[in-house]
């Protein structure tokens, strides 16, 4: 290649992180209305949580997490120029990120068919403070799971271009954002994990 | 950034201040202990349940934050960027509450 190539992976990631903030915030109200509902509503949250399944919150963090650490070592694996170790990791990411997305399917499958979901005739038998607590727990693991598809997604195009050779050792600010979104994602399920499945 | 900068630097001293796999599977082990305490300390009761969420859980943040997000191997701006928008939330949680308690 000829000439002046224009490249600033500092402001590429610093992009990244400018909206990976506008994430905080957004889950970040979602947490500080959590908190409040559940300063009024304590014996009614304890009852919610009573009601999730732990075990399979806990099974889906450790899945989350190891998915976090198979990214991270993705890039580790291209800055040193392993391109079938890089996408080795990758691919362990998508599968445990799938994986997640079927245990999560499964739990909400249980719930439907206890009867609780959104607007459905039990939940509207329930307590205020409970049907709160389902409102905020299909919102938050809702929106939580649409960020878990997107992160598939950006991860799927990034093991396209590990295996294309359009990220590797000298260029792969793409990985670490893409990377850096997934990340997030874990970072929100850490939180969602004892304040919903372990509340009880 | 030329293309002839970018594989000087790829053969150079860049590689020397890339951590390498086991520091990360060092802070996944972590990760997973922490997680083990948080599930142990849930079923000690109400209040250990909530000191264990009040302390754990950021610990893990943290480390997710320090080590995967690579904030520790980034300069001043962006650790500045994520504590602005950390305290930005805080101020708003501590207004909603102060706001709660003297209803």
């Amino acid at each position: 290649m000829t000439g002046h190539v224009h490249r600033d992976d500092f402001g590429s990631r610093l992009g990244m992180w400018l909206f990976l903030v506008t994430e905080m915030v957004l889950f970040g109200g979602l947490f500080i209305g959590y908190s409040y509902m559940r300063y009024r509503y304590p014996a009614e949250f304890h009852h919610g949580g009573a009601e999730l399944n732990a075990t399979l919150g806990i099974i889906n963090t450790l899945v989350l997490l190891t998915s976090s650490l198979t990214v991270v070592l993705a890039i580790v694996a291209v800055q040193r120029a392993e391109k079938k170790r890089a996408m080795a990791f990758l691919g362990t990411t998508l599968v445990l990120g799938v994986v997640f997305l079927v245990i999560k399917s499964f739990e909400w499958g249980a719930k439907f068919h206890h009867g609780l979901y959104p607007n459905s005739a039990h939940l509207a038998t329930l307590p205020p403070g409970e049907q709160v607590f389902f409102g905020l727990y299909f919102t938050m693991t809702g929106l939580h799971g649409l960020h878990v598809i997107a992160g598939l997604s950006v991860l799927g195009v990034m093991l396209w271009w590990v295996a294309t050779d359009r990220i590797r050792a000298d260029r792969y600010v793409h990985l670490e954002n893409g990377g850096l979104y997934w990340h997030l994602v874990d970072v929100i399920w850490i939180f969602l994990l004892p304040l919903f499945y372990l509340a009880a | 950034m030329t293309e002839h900068t970018a594989h000087t630097a790829d053969h150079g001293e860049a590689h020397a201040e890339h951590p390498g796999y086991g520091t990360f599977i060092k802070v996944w082990v972590a990760l997973l202990i922490l997680t083990g305490c948080l599930v142990g300390v849930s079923h000690l009761g109400q209040t250990a349940a909530v000191w264990g969420l009040l302390t754990l859980t950021p610990l893990k943040a943290a480390l997710v934050f320090y080590y995967f997000m690579h904030l520790k191997y980034e300069g001043p701006l962006f650790k500045i960027v994520v504590l602005v928008t950390l305290g930005t939330l805080l101020i708003f949680f501590a207004l909603l509450f102060s706001d709660v308690a003297f209803r």
